[in-house]
């Protein structure tokens, strides 16, 4: 008996070696351990053997059994591994093709970078203040301290609207966010026309100029002003608000300058330079091998402007800037066109 | 302006300062120098790595190599006729050099030259500009053979040495330039290209930069030392150096005299004249500086107008006196005394100027006429009839001054942009007639061997205030934040030549008489302040924070409101656009039918439009959109937005600005990709899925869709005629309507260039905002939902939204959501039906089962069978 069960366990265990697939493994299990297999009638006729045999048989069928489950087992994880290899290596992709893209939005690189701008400035105290784009020349002009047929208006080549009956008001495209500055000194000092409160705003938004469109001159760009005025402000409080602003701006190791300059609403005035964050200011074409790049243009609050505004010149002061973020960009990215902002090309405005 | 470093060198001691060190100071006092040019003087060499600080033209010259030299006879070339041979003595030995110079060319063969002629000369090996090529090219001089002769250096012209364009002849130096010394010792030179501010139009000088300079070292203004000359003229007095000991009798004031008409327009006019002159080229140093700062010398008479103006900043205009007197005539033998007036001309009136042009005046322009008429464009330009000319013998030479507004005005009217009128329009102060004059007919003596005659005319009926300012170190303190005594204050503004004293604390600074720049009162202190803030340097001021309490936290509500609107729309994959505020009718007007209502709409019309196609501000945002997108449309996918003002004009008033939005989309819906083949196009349902994630982003609620009315009145905000009236739709929120989309009317779409539908939206973000948002959230359950779909056939007049809101309505809160999976017509179905198929998903505070499912969806089937008909698909 012992003979036929080894018989029995020799002749699955070999079977055993051709089987490769799961459904091979399978009919092994049923022909070997099925309810019909050999081993399985051994079990079936035990009844039948002696009380000294049955034992003996009981016993070396259930070590078949057992080893031929095991063999069975071990069998199926190879099988499994082999067919789980084979799926792997079939169903390998061409990792070179490219990825599928989904159509995204983008916001328009001025807005970018306003919204930067804006959020150091937000992070410094500055809140937004916006007003309309076309004006009157009183505000652009005339209550900045810009009296008619000065000179520094040839610095601001103007649009004009046509409307009838204006006299030396007309009405234009706003050159600077500037008039702003005069809206919300007003806004505010009529709070309390006795004792403004102090103000630090943020005046962003699209000023116009009598251009001709080329790479280097467009007919509209976003400005950003920066406007405090109070009890206590001073020159130097300027050049710390804007080195703090720069550094946040340009990284904290950026270096600036001061130069005095002219500004017919500011007085004194000065032009804030930062070196040139492209070669670190060896020189180089963006910085025309000067060294230093013009990022913005400031000073303190002219008098005239603040009384303008309804504040006293003998008891407040006040500092203001312009900058514009469409030059920022020129700078950061070495865009050679000032264009593209509005042309709009996909090309373009997918880069940012 | 460009200022020649030597010519600043006549008025301030520069050792130890290198040029750019001096330029360094100038730019970071306002006095912004754009270039420097070097002629002469050794060019900074900067290694890798070195910073630079300017942009840098020119050449230096070898020390070695270029020295002034003098020709001792002009000899044949043996086998070249238009070529000579120099005898040349270059302070150490003779040489034998080759030249075609024109200018020395009929002193060939003549022999010895009785006197030597001084030549910039170039030695073997000395780099220099190639004159005989267009731009500047650097080039070496080596030995060559020229026709059979060996050359190996030559004499220089302008070009060549890098001070002018230059090339006609050689430079012939003046008669004391000493023999052997280094050329860039000599006349090495490097010209400050500044940028002069409106506020520093006093500058638009030599001396004003020289004297900006002073204060800006601590050094010594020599004010009035004429290098030239070698003499000291004083303008308080009037003496003229020893030129002025050569006058004849004949005072000025027994010749002319001066009446203004309107001292307003013309605050002073100072007259003197020079007789026996005569008219030849000025000296080669004063033709050099004149080229450096970027003027053509004439002659002697018009050089010394010209370096006069440089010079003290006074535009001067010399009149040939025997013109004058020929055209008012003579008593006896002696002339009539000239009468010199300045007015207003009349409209029409007509004035030949210096240029040859026949103008036509205004009577905005101001004139300077003797009694027979006309002579000169007040402060703009002289006329032709008494310009003067190589024959010209006696020089009647005026300094006025006149109103920068008015000339201002002129020069602009008639395009006329001079020296003078540059100056004028910008403000000169009316002290500088009477220096400018002064100097000017020193000069013409110097040059000209003429003798002035005693005195001036001067006419001076508006004096300028020349403001006394009072500030304290208390000012100083609160407004630059730095402390400074009364005394330094005093000192730094007196550098700048303010008269100060200094009195119980206070300064009282009186301004100099030669700028217009300072004002009175509160603006006279910032004046003030910026020049003393200026002059003891921005860069020592120190960096603080502020210190003064924060303003009212008021936010800008509406502006935080656009930027979310923004951020939402780049969620749903649409990439914002700013496209420009100008367009023209004709643009806009593709968007809407010819006959369409648009066109009768009003623009704001710009009066000087840089084009006509940028010639109104925009009244539609999807007409600039649809530009964009059209320019943009190359058979892929757009999907774009833009947030922005568009412009409706008041009669002559300001005009409404509304914001809005306005987005587009065209092409194809899935993003491409190698495997996807054939992507549907965008069409209404993909606007109206974004418009429905946008405003429930904006957490609006109460939101409505109708079909756009067909037609709406020119003046609605909001108008649908150009989309097809078949496939457009309003949004409304809570009955207000905030928005229209739809796909672009056919015969719109005509008129652009798509290939596919153009879906468009707009929406007035004003009624948009003002839209109350609801906040809350729907709880989430933690009980199983059931899941369940229903079909029912439908009419097709029956709309989805009625069978949508009977199935809400009919469900309650156990319906949780309703969502059309399907839309399906068969003719098995039935013509004029439509199935619509809903997954609707229940829910309850508590495990449902199917069976109280089954019951709810009964109920809703019973409804739309009795309400809409409908008929539940098996
Ligand atoms: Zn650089």
């Amino acid at each position: 008996m012992s003979d036929q069960l080894n018989e029995i366990e020799k002749a699955a265990l070999e079977s055993l070696q051709s089987v490769t697939d799961s459904s091979a493994l399978e009919a092994w299990r049923v022909s070997h351990l099925g309810r019909s297999s050999p081993l399985m009638s051994v079990f079936a006729g035990l009844g039948k053997l002696s009380k000294e045999e049955r034992p003996v048989v009981g016993q070396g069928a259930n070590r078949v059994k057992v080893a031929l489950e095991s063999a069975l087992e071990e069998r199926a994880k190879l099988v499994k591994e082999a067919a789980l290899a084979k799926s792997l290596e079939e169903d390998a992709l061409d990792v070179t093709l490219p990825g599928r893209g989904i159509h995204v939005g983008r916001l328009h690189p001025s807005t970018q970078q306003l919204r930067k701008v804006l959020s150091i400035l937000a992070d410094m105290g500055f809140q937004v203040y916006t007003s309309r784009e076309v004006e009157t020349d009183e505000y652009n002009f005339q209550l900045l301290n810009f009296p008619p047929n000065h000179p520094a208006r040839d610095m601001q080549d103007t649009f004009f609207v046509e409307a009838e009956g204006r006299g030396d008001n007309p009405i234009l495209l706003r050159t600077h966010t500037s008039p702003g500055q005069i809206h919300a000194m007003r806004e505010f000092s009529a709070m309390n026309p006795d004792n403004p409160p102090p103000i630090r705003i943020a005046l962003p938004g699209m000023c116009f100029r009598y251009e001709q469109i080329t790479a280097r001159s467009e007919i509209q760009f976003n400005q950003v002003e920066g406007l405090v005025v109070g009890e206590n402000i001073t020159f130097a409080d300027l050049k710390g608000t804007l080195v703090d602003f720069a550094r946040r701006m340009f990284g904290q190791n950026a270096r600036t300058r001061f130069r005095a300059s002219y500004f017919p609403f500011t007085e004194p005035s000065a032009e804030m330079d930062i070196e040139c964050f492209v070669c670190g200011g060896k020189g180089c074409s963006v910085c025309k091998n000067s060294g230093w790049l013009e990022i913005l243009g400031c000073g303190m609050v002219h008098p005239v402007v603040l009384q303008n505004g309804g504040y006293d010149p003998a008891r407040y002061s006040g500092f203001a800037w312009g900058m514009g973020p469409e030059r920022q960009l020129m700078l950061r990215y070495k865009i050679d066109d000032i264009r593209y902002f509005w042309g709009n090309d996909l090309r373009f405005l997918d880069q940012f | 302006m460009k200022i020649p470093i030597s010519w600043l060198k006549d008025y301030i001691d520069l050792d130890g300062l290198s040029v750019e060190d001096i330029a360094r100071k100038l730019t970071l006092a306002g006095l912004e120098v754009d270039e420097i040019k070097y002629a002469g003087l050794p060019m900074p060499e900067y290694k890798d790595g070195e910073k630079h600080e300017f942009k840098t033209s020119g050449i230096g010259w070898d020390k070695e190599k270029l020295v002034v030299a003098e020709i001792r006879e002009v000899m044949p070339h043996p086998n070249a006729d238009r070529l000579t041979l120099l005898d040349l003595f270059d302070g150490t030995q003779n040489q034998t050099v080759l030249t075609g110079a024109p200018n020395i060319f009929h002193l060939k063969g003549t022999g010895k030259l009785a006197k030597p002629i001084k030549a910039a000369y170039a030695k073997e090996g000395s780099t220099i500009y190639d004159g005989h090529v267009d731009g500047l090219v650097l080039t070496t001089l080596k030995r060559a053979k020229i026709r059979g002769v060996e050359s190996y250096s030559m004499v220089c012209s302008e070009k060549e040495l890098g001070i002018s364009e230059e090339h006609e002849g050689i430079i012939l130096l003046d008669d004391d330039a000493p023999v052997g010394m280094p050329l860039t010792d000599y006349m090495g030179d490097a010209v400050l290209d500044i940028s002069i501010l409106p506020s520093m139009a006093r500058n638009a000088n030599v001396l004003g930069v020289a004297r900006e300079l002073a204060a800006l070292t601590g050094r010594e203004l020599r004010k009035h030392v004429n290098k030239e000359t070698g003499k000291q003229g004083d303008k308080e007095t009037g003496k003229q150096g020893k030129n002025a000991v050569r006058s004849t009798q004949k005072s000025v004031t027994d010749l002319v005299e001066i009446e203004i008409t309107v001292p307003e327009l013309n605050p002073r006019f100072v007259m003197g004249l020079i007789r026996d002159i005569e008219i030849k080229p000025s000296p080669y140093h004063i033709q050099r500086r004149l080229r450096l700062a970027g003027m053509r010398p004439i002659n002697n008479i018009v050089d010394a107008t010209n370096y006069a103006m440089l010079d003290v900043g006074e535009p001067l205009h010399a009149f040939d006196y025997d013109v004058l007197v020929g055209r008012v005539g003579q008593v006896g033998n002696l002339p009539y005394k000239i009468k010199i007036i300045t007015r207003a001309a009349q409209d029409g009136e007509k004035l030949t100027t210096l240029d040859g042009n026949e103008r036509t005046l205004t009577s905005a322009n101001v004139l300077v006429c003797d009694e027979k008429g006309s002579l000169a464009l007040a402060g703009v330009m002289g006329g032709l009839e008494s310009e003067v000319t190589d024959k010209t013998k006696t020089v009647l030479l005026e300094g006025a001054n006149w109103n920068s507004i008015n000339t201002r005005k002129t020069a602009g009217q008639h395009n006329l942009q001079s020296e003078a009128s540059f100056r004028f329009s910008r403000g000169v102060h009316p002290a500088l007639a009477e220096q400018g004059v002064k100097r000017g007919l020193q000069l013409m003596a110097e040059w000209s061997g003429g003798v002035i005659a005693p005195g001036l005319v001067d006419e001076y009926p508006l004096k300028p205030k020349d403001p006394m300012i009072a500030i304290t170190p208390k000012d100083v303190k609160r407004l630059l934040g730095i402390e400074l005594t009364a005394k330094q204050i005093a000192e730094l503004l007196t550098r700048l030549e303010f008269k100060c004293t200094v009195e119980k604390n206070i300064v009282k600074a009186k301004t100099p008489p030669h700028r217009l720049d300072i004002g009175e009162g509160a603006v006279g202190l910032a004046d003030v302040l910026e020049e003393v803030a200026r002059v003891y340097g921005y860069d020592r001021i120190p960096e603080t924070r502020m210190s003064d309490s924060l303003p009212p936290q008021l936010g800008n509500p509406q502006h935080e409101w656009e930027e979310r609107t923004r951020d939402l729309l780049v969620a749903l994959g649409l990439q914002e656009v700013v496209s420009y505020r100008m367009t023209s009718r004709e643009r806009e007007s593709r968007l809407f039918a010819p006959e369409g209502s648009q066109t009768l709409r009003e623009h704001v019309v710009l009066a000087n439009p840089i084009a006509p196609e940028r010639s109104v501000m925009r009244r539609s945002l999807p007409a600039s959109l649809l530009e964009t997108a059209e320019k943009n449309a190359r058979g892929g996918s757009l999907a774009m937005f833009e947030i922005g003002p568009v412009f409706e004009p008041q009669q002559n008033g300001l005009p409404n600005e509304p914001r809005k939005l306005a987005i587009v989309m065209t092409g194809a819906r899935l993003a491409s990709a190698w495997d996807v083949k054939d992507s549907p196009s965008y069409d209404f349902y993909d606007m109206k899925g974004r418009i429905e994630l946008l405003l429930s982003g904006l957490r609006l609620s109460g939101i409505s869709y109708a079909p756009a009315p067909a037609s709406s009145s020119p003046s609605a905000p909001l108008s649908a005629e150009y989309l097809h009236p078949g496939k457009a739709a309003e949004v409304k929120v809570n009955g207000q309507t905030v928005g229209v989309f739809g796909e672009l009317h056919p015969l719109a779409k005509e008129r652009y260039d798509f290939e596919t539908a153009v879906i468009v939206a707009e929406f007035d973000l004003d009624a948009l905002r003002n839209a109350a948002p609801t906040y809350g959230i729907t709880p989430v359950s933690e009980f199983p939902p059931v899941f369940e779909d229903i079909a029912v056939i439908v009419d097709e007049a029956v709309a989805a939204e009625r069978v949508e809101s009977l199935i809400r309505q009919t469900g309650g809160r156990t319906v949780t959501r309703v969502r059309l999976f399907d839309v399906y017509r068969d003719e098995k179905i039935g013509a004029g039906k439509k199935s619509l198929a809903y997954n609707l998903t229940y829910q309850s505070d508590k495990t449902m089962t199917d069976a109280e499912a089954a019951a709810i969806r009964t109920k809703i089937v019973k409804r739309l069978e009795h309400e809409v008909g409908a008929k539940l698909r098996s």
